[in-house]
C-alpha cells in the first residue's frame, strides 16, 4: 500500500482525460511516413505494464499467482525490450539524402520562410 | 531507517519517467529527431524497472514469507522475456516486422491481463468500482492477447485465408452478451458480501476464457490489407488495458503511460480506416465477405504483358518516373534491388519519386520503413495527397505489387466496393507498368480497370526477380551519352 497512489474515480477520470488529450495531441501531427516507428515507438510505451507486473508478482501470496505473475513479467519485459529494439531499429534507418544542404534547407524550410526573403 | 524514503524515490523515478514517454512521444513525430525519442523513453522505461524494486520494502505481511522466492521469479521473467525479445526484435526482418509489433502488443495485453488475474485470484481488489475495472482491463487485455496471436498467424502466413463463419456477428455478440453477463454476476455477487477469491474462481477462469475466445472470433474473419487497422486496433485496446490496471494497482504512471497510447492508437487506428474510406466498425464487424461476385462493371481493353528489360529501358529514357509499392514489394523482399534501379535511373537523369499510400502495406507506413532500410533518402518519399497531381505530368508511374490503392474503379465505379476509397491516380501517367505476380484480383476482390487502360503494360513476375532483370537491361545500355552518368 506504501507504494501505491490511491485515487478517487474522478481523479482517476481527470488523469486518463488528461493524458489522452495528450497522447491524441501528441500524435495528431506525426507524418505518415513515420507511422510504423510510431506505432511501436507506442507499443514500446504500453510495456510499461512490466512494472504492474513486478508489484504484483512481489506480493504474490500463493502458487497461482505466483505462475500467472511470471507469466505477466516474461510477457511485460518481451513488449518493452523487444518494442525498443525494433523501434530504435527502424528509426536508425530513416536519413534524409545524403546532399546535406538540401537536406538541412528541407528541415528548416518552415523557419526559413518565416524570416525575411532577402536572406537568401 | 530511512524507510519512508523508498516510495518517494519510486513516485519521483515515476514522474520523471512519465515525462520522459511524453517528451519521447512528442520527438518521433518527427524524422529529425525520432531516433532520439525513443532513446528518452527508453531511459524512462529502464529507470521505472530498476525502481520498481524497491516494492520489496512494501509487501503484504502475508506474502512476506515468498519473497525470496518472489525476487527469484521476478529476475528471472525479466531476463527471460527482456532477452528473447530483445534478440528477436534485432533478428526480425524489416518485412516481417508487421507480425513482430503485432506480437509485441500481444505480449503486453497478456501483461495486462495477467496483472487482473492476479488481482482477481488473490482477492485483492476492494469494492464493486476497482472490481468492474479490473474485469474491463482483463477482457480487453485478453481479447487483445488472442487477437494479436491470429493477427500475428495470418501475418507471418500460418492462417492463409481469412476464416468466415456463418452467422459470425451473432455468433460474437452472444459470446459478448456471455461475457458481460459472467462478469455481472461477479461484480454483484462480491457486492453481496460473497468472497471474491474463495467463491468466485471458477466463473473467473470461464471469464478469461470467453474473453480469449472473443478475440479469436473476432480476428480471424479479417483480411491481409485490413491488417493495418487491427493492428493499431490492439495497440490502442493494449494500451487501455494497461491504464485501467494502473488504475487498479494505484500507480498513474501506468494509467498515464497505457491512455497516452490507447488515445494514439486509436488515433491511428482512425486514419488508417479513412484512407480506406471504411468506418472501423466495417473493417472490424463487417468484413468484404467472401469474394463477392464480379461487379466490376465494363472492362474495356486488354492485359498487355511486357518484358522486364524493355520495361526497364523505356524508363531509362523517360524524363520523370514515380514508383508505387505495394505489399509484393514486401513479399519479394525486393526494396534493395529496387533503390539500386532507381540510382540507376536517377544516374540517367531520369527524376524519380516515390508515391506511398497510407495503407499499402501490412502495417501502417510498412512501404516507408522498407524504402528506409534500402537507404531511400525520405525525402524523396511523397504521400497521397503531395504527389496525386504530378502523376499527370509523369512519363511513367510503376506499379510494384500494388493493386486496390491504384483501382480508378474507386473514382468512377459507384457499385465498387472500394467506391470513395482515396487512390494514388497512377492511371494518369502517360505510360504505367505494373509489375504483377499473376492476374489475381486486389484484397477487395474486384477487377482493376487500370491493368486494362490503353497506356498500361503487365510486367508478370517476382518483384524482385523483375527488377533484377530491369537493371542488367539498363547496365547493358552503358553510360548515358550527355547524361549524368558516374561509372
Amino acid at each position: 500500500m506504501r507504494f501505491q497512489i490511491p485515487m478517487s474515480g474522478f481523479e482517476a477520470l481527470y488523469v486518463f482525460m488528461l493524458a489522452a488529450f495528450a497522447g491524441w495531441v501528441t500524435i495528431g501531427r506525426v507524418p505518415a511516413i513515420l507511422h510504423t516507428p510510431l506505432m511501436s515507438g507506442s507499443n514500446f510505451i504500453h510495456g510499461i505494464v512490466v512494472v504492474g507486473g513486478v508489484f504484483a508478482l512481489l506480493s504474490a501470496g500463493s502458487r497461482l499467482e505466483q505462475g500467472i505473475g511470471f507469466f505477466a513479467v516474461l510477457l511485460g519485459a518481451g513488449n518493452a525490450a523487444g518494442g525498443f529494439a525494433v523501434t530504435s531499429r527502424m528509426l536508425a534507418m530513416f536519413q534524409a539524402s545524403s546532399k546535406p544542404a538540401h537536406a538541412a534547407k528541407k528541415a528548416h524550410r518552415p523557419a526559413a520562410a518565416a524570416t525575411t526573403p532577402s536572406g537568401k | 531507517m530511512f524507510t519512508f524514503l523508498p516510495p518517494y524515490v519510486v513516485f519521483a523515478t515515476d514522474l520523471v519517467a512519465a515525462f520522459l514517454f511524453l517528451f519521447g512521444l512528442k520527438r518521433m513525430a518527427s524524422p529529425v529527431t525520432a531516433s532520439s525519442g525513443i532513446s528518452y523513453a527508453g531511459v524512462g522505461m529502464l529507470a521505472a524497472v530498476v525502481v520498481s524494486f524497491l516494492y520489496c520494502f512494501g509487501v503484504d505481511p502475508a506474502a512476506r514469507s515468498q519473497l525470496g522466492t518472489n525476487i527469484v521469479l521476478v529476475l528471472l521473467a525479466l531476463l527471460l522475456g527482456a532477452g528473447i525479445a530483445w534478440w528477436a526484435g534485432k533478428k526480425v526482418a524489416m518485412t516481417a516486422m508487421p507480425q513482430m509489433v503485432a506480437l509485441y502488443n500481444g505480449m503486453g495485453g497478456g501483461a495486462a491481463a495477467g496483472i487482473a488475474a492476479m488481482e482477481l485470484f488473490g482477492g485483492k481488489t476492494h469494492g464493486g468500482r476497482e472490481l468492474s475495472v479490473t474485469l474491463l482491463g482483463a477482457l480487453i487485455g485478453t481479447v487483445s492477447l488472442s487477437g494479436s496471436c491470429i493477427a500475428w498467424a495470418k501475418l507471418q502466413g500460418v492462417i492463409k485465408k481469412p476464416l468466415h463463419i456463418g452467422g459470425q456477428q451473432v455468433i460474437n455478440g452472444a459470446v459478448m452478451l456471455a461475457i458481460v453477463a459472467v462478469g455481472g454476476y461477479v461484480v454483484f455477487t462480491v457486492h453481496g458480501g460473497a468472497e471474491l477469491a474463495t467463491a468466485m474462481p471458477g466463473w473467473i477462469w470461464v471469464f478469461f476464457a470467453g474473453a480469449f475466445l472473443f478475440g479469436l472470433l473476432m480476428a480471424l474473419p479479417i483480411g491481409g490489407a485490413d491488417m493495418p487497422v487491427l493492428i493499431s486496433v490492439y495497440n490502442a485496446c493494449t494500451g487501455l488495458a494497461v491504464g485501467l490496471e494502473g488504475y487498479v494497482l494505484k500507480n498513474p504512471l501506468l494509467m498515464i503511460a497505457g491512455m497516452v497510447v490507447g488515445a494514439a492508437g486509436l488515433l491511428l487506428t482512425e486514419l488508417m480506416a479513412k484512407a480506406m474510406n471504411r468506418s472501423v466498425a466495417k473493417v472490424l464487424f463487417a468484413h468484404f465477405g467472401p469474394a463477392p461476385a464480379h461487379k466490376g462493371g465494363t472492362i474495356v481493353g486488354s492485359l498487355k504483358p511486357c518484358q522486364a528489360s524493355d520495361a526497364g529501358i523505356f524508363m531509362r529514357y523517360a524524363k520523370s518516373v514515380i514508383i508505387v509499392p505495394g505489399y509484393g514489394l514486401a513479399v519479394s523482399q525486393g526494396q534493395q534491388k529496387l533503390y539500386e534501379f532507381v540510382k540507376l535511373l536517377q544516374a540517367a537523369g531520369v527524376g524519380v519519386k516515390f508515391a506511398i499510400h497510407p495503407v499499402a502495406g501490412r502495417m501502417p507506413g510498412q512501404m516507408d520503413v522498407l524504402l528506409a532500410e534500402a537507404g531511400v533518402p525520405y525525402d524523396m518519399i511523397f504521400q497521397l495527397e503531395d504527389i496525386n497531381p504530378d502523376f499527370a505530368t509523369t512519363d511513367v508511374a510503376l506499379v510494384i505489387g500494388a493493386n486496390d490503392v491504384v483501382n480508378p474503379a474507386a473514382r468512377t465505379d459507384k457499385s465498387s466496393p472500394i467506391y470513395g476509397m482515396p487512390i494514388l491516380n497512377a492511371d494518369q501517367a502517360k505510360k504505367v507498368y505494373v509489375i504483377k505476380r499473376g492476374d489475381g484480383k486486389g484484397y477487395a476482390g474486384i477487377v482493376n480497370a487500370l491493368f486494362y487502360a490503353p497506356n498500361c503494360q503487365m510486367v508478370y513476375g517476382d518483384a524482385q526477380a523483375v527488377l533484377v532483370q530491369m537493371i542488367t537491361a539498363v547496365r547493358g545500355l552503358g553510360a548515358a551519352p550527355g547524361g549524368k552518368a558516374q561509372k
